[in-house]
Formats: C-alpha cells, structure tokens, sequence
C-alpha cells in the first residue's frame, strides 16, 4: 500500500506541474517574430558583443525591428549581410567598415619613460601604478592586454606599441573594452589618415613627454583645404567624413603626430581624349595644380597634386582618374 | 531565537558557500566578473524563496499528512525544476526588464543545490513558516555577499603574476579556501 500512495504522490505532483507548465507555457507565450528567428539563424552566433548589442540574439532582435542596421553586424560576412537583408526585405548597402586603432604613436624609442617598471608584463597592472610606466598619460603602454583579448589575431606588439592589422579587424570591440588607457578607437577602414594620438595637454607638456605627440598648433587646422582636421582642447581630430586623404595636414605636421602613407598618396590624370576644357577642375583645385585655357586639354602638374580627388568628383564628363 | 539573529547567522555565521559548502558551482562558474556574480546572487535570492514556500507548504501539507517525509528529496528537486521553469516563462511575459537581467541564470539555478539545501533545511531545523522564510532569504543573501566578495578577489587575481600551474581554477579553490576560513571567524559569534 505504501509503494502505491508513494508513486501516488509523485506521480500526481509530477503530473500537476507538468500541466502547470503546459498551461502556462500556452497563457505566457511571448509571440517571437519569425523574423527574429530567420535573422538570428543567419548571424554567425559567436555572441561577441561587437554590434554593441548583448549578443546576437540581441542583435537579431534589433535588426527585426528595424533599430539595427541589417549588416549591424561587425563580423558577419558580406553573404550572411546580403541574407539577413533580403530576410528584411531591403538591399544591403554596404555600410563602411570601422576597424579598431590604436591612437598613439609612442613606441618604446620615442615615449619617454616616467620609470623603470618591473612587475607583471601586463597593461591593467601597469597603469594600476600611477597610470603606467610610460611619461604619457594617454599613451599605449604596450604589455599586449589587447593582443591577448584578440581572438582574430590582428594586433601585434612593435616596440612597445600596440598595432593593428586593419585587413585582419573584424572590430569587434574586445580589444577597446580592455585597454585600461583608452587608447583604441573606432576609425574608418577606408581612413588612413588619423592623428595617432590622444594627449590634450599643453604643447610643452607633451613635447615633454613624447617626440610624435600632437602639440595643438594647428597648422594641420590652417592648411586643410577642406575643413577636415579640427584641434579642440589641444588635440587634433580628423573628420573622417570630410577627409580626402590629400595628407597635407601629414606633410605639414611639425611633430608628425598625423599618421598617413604619403607614398601611398595618389596623383589625379586628366585622359586627354576626354578633356572639354570646362576648367572646372582648375578652379576647384584647392592647390592649383590644374592648368589649361578654355576648350583645351589640362594638365595636372604632379608636383602640386596632393591627390585630394575633388578634380574628379567636380569633373563633368568624369574624366579625370586617380592613381 | 529571535528573527533578527537568525537572519545574521544564516547570511554570515553559516554562509551558504563557505561554511555549509552549497552551491559552489555557481560560485566557481559565475563568479568572474563582479556584474555578472550580482546578477547570480539575485536571482539565487529570488528563486530560493520562492522555492522555499513552495517546498514548505508541499512538506506540510503532502508529505507529512501522509507520512511520506521519505520523498522529500525527489519532491523537492521535482517541485523546484517546474517552478524554475514556470518563473522564467512567467517573467518573459510580465517582467521583460527583470527577465533579461535574470534571463541566463535562472536556469542555472535549477541545478543548484543552494536551493535543495535551504529547503531542505527549513524543513530538518523545524522552522516555522516566518522563520523559514527568513531563513531563506538569509541564507541566499549570504550566497550574494559570497559570489560578490569572490568575484572581486577573482578580478584582483586575474592580474596577479602566477606560477603556469596555478592559473585558472587551481588558484580560485585557493582563493576560496582561504575565503572560507576567513568566514570561520563568524562562527564563534553567539547571536
């Protein structure tokens, strides 16, 4: 008898719960929109939080509901982008890649060092003793924290310095979480002139410190033809979005704190076959590199050219390529 | 004995983790970052009261008219997996905001054997219903103020320079041990 009202009990209470749990999964159903779900299957699932959302599920969830953009994802693929969108039913316009980089200069050979540190090869615990051992308070202090946290393995260690492969960033962000200095941002993949470094002290205090510091002197603000580079609070800042790449501000830069590969500089070249002699290109050439009289081919003077490509964006008959 | 003192002895004189030695795989497992080991330690306060009355008035009303005290254990686990489950459908649907804060613990804490513990003992201390409840959330406070403390020591560790060996686990049991024998200088308190 006792075996009977035992399995009795536990069978009845089982059941009970059972049918309290089916009940309430039926009453507290949350209607989950199939989109969700379809998009969610199409993310890659790696829940690394690079979307700036608390993972994909969070992520797919936004997307549905129109408040991500449907390639929000950093790491995803262009195919799973293009999946994603027709999911949503919208076209993917390529939306332009970030990639994380590392804003400062001061390698081990031009940063000076604030003292001798010995402890543990690590960044957290370097900047835990007055703010790390390098004079600059801003700067990269070079241990690898970030190295260590990049699962794409983009960053490297050169003297002292972090450096990141922008081919390999996929930006998920990982790398800016962890370093205690700040000293990693978001820039346009396209953007190759970025002023590579974060100090907002007075010229002298900097000089101090770092040979390749932005002093604040504005000359980059004076020279650029296109309001692009603006200096606030002692410190210069590219708008990426006005930038040409013209990297007059990387010529003219006293201390070199503007990064820019002036040979990877380009040169405008007028196709003769195609030239009116409209002269527009000349009179939007902020350095007056273009010469030629009305109705006759230019010629751009390569000398000049700082390869800022406002030629050929102003040109009607789009005719002037960049090389 | 009185409420208060009951409160304070099982929160601290016999902490859940480093006295009674429940519930430490939650305590290893989420205790990396100090968000995350608060975010556990809630929802351990909210599902071992909740599963506290629950298994209280199952034992009192069930199990003991029927003299069935035997099937404590397979009723209780039984009792505290559907409600677990039941909570987190409920908070999906209720309480949005407090079901993504809580979201990936709860089912975490079905397996916890912090939640068995405490109602289990509730039952063995002969409590009555006020003191089990007190005993209840006592107790899971305790667990909070445990995950919380070892989250922050495991932050401070994290950075330690350590022998290849240590790294990882091997050091938290360490760390945990001598947590818990720090926690032993409670237990000469007379409340």
């Amino acid at each position: 008898m006792v075996i009977v009202s035992a399995a009795a009990v536990t069978g009845g209470i089982g059941v009970v719960c059972g049918v309290l749990l089916a009940v309430a999964a039926k009453l507290f159903a949350v209607e989950v929109d199939q989109k969700v779900i379809e998009v969610r299957n199409a993310l890659p699932g790696a829940n690394c939080g690079g979307c700036g959302f608390a993972g994909c599920d969070a992520l797919a969830a936004a997307i549905a509901a129109g408040k991500a953009p449907v390639n929000g994802c950093p790491v995803a693929n262009k195919q799973a982008h293009e999946k994603i969108a027709s999911i949503m039913g919208v076209t993917a316009d390529e939306s332009e890649k970030k990639v994380a980089h590392v804003m400062c200069q001061g390698c081990d050979t031009v940063a000076k060092q604030k003292y001798e540190y010995n402890g543990v090869p690590d960044c957290k615990a370097a900047a835990a003793v007055m703010g790390g051992n390098k004079s600059c308070d801003k700067g990269c202090l070079g241990f690898g924290n970030c190295k260590v946290v990049c699962a794409f393995d983009a960053i490297e260690i050169v003297d002292g310095l972090a450096v990141i492969d922008k081919d390999k960033c996929t930006s998920c962000g990982k790398c800016v979480e962890e370093c205690p200095k700040a000293v990693i941002e978001f820039v346009p993949y396209k953007n190759n002139v970025i002023v590579g470094c974060h100090n907002k002290d007075f010229g002298k205090a900097v000089k101090d410190v770092c040979s390749v510091g932005c002093i604040g002197c504005k000359i980059c603000e004076k020279n650029c033809a296109f309001d692009a580079i603006h200096v606030t609070d002692n410190l210069a800042k590219v708008d990426y979005d006005k930038c040409t790449h013209c990297m007059v501000c990387v010529e003219k830069c006293p201390t070199k704190a503007i990064q820019g590969d002036l040979l990877s500089r380009k040169k405008a070249f007028i196709v003769e076959e195609g030239c009116i002699g409209c002269t527009i290109c000349a009179k939007n050439c902020p350095v007056s590199a273009i010469e030629g009289e009305l109705k006759k081919t230019h010629k751009v003077d390569p000398d000049k050219c700082i390869g800022c490509g406002v030629c050929a964006t102003k040109c009607p008959k789009k005719t002037i390529e960049m090389k | 004995m009185n409420l208060i003192s009951l409160f304070i002895t099982s929160a601290i004189v016999n902490n859940i983790i480093f006295s009674q030695f429940l519930g430490a795989c939650p305590f290893l497992g989420v205790s990396k970052k100090i968000d995350t080991a608060a975010g556990m330690g809630i929802a351990v306060i909210f599902v071992i009261t909740l599963a506290s009355v629950i298994t209280y008035i199952v034992q009192k009303a069930i199990l003991d008219t029927l003299g069935l005290q035997y099937l404590q254990t397979i009723m209780f686990i039984l009792i505290i997996a559907a409600l677990v489950q039941f909570v987190e459908m409920f908070l999906k649907k209720s309480a949005p905001g407090l079901y993504q804060a809580l979201g990936i613990y709860l089912p975490l804490i079905t397996t916890n054997c912090a939640v068995l513990g405490v109602a289990i003992i509730n039952i063995t201390k002969e409590y009555s219903f006020i003191e089990a409840m007190v005993n209840s959330v006592g107790t899971s406070l305790g667990f909070l103020i445990a995950i919380v403390l070892f989250a922050g020591v495991r932050d401070k560790v994290d950075n330690a320079d350590l022998p290849e060996s240590l790294k990882g686990s091997a050091i938290s049991l360490v760390a945990a041990g001598l947590m818990s024998i720090a926690f032993l200088g409670f237990s000469g308190l007379q409340l």
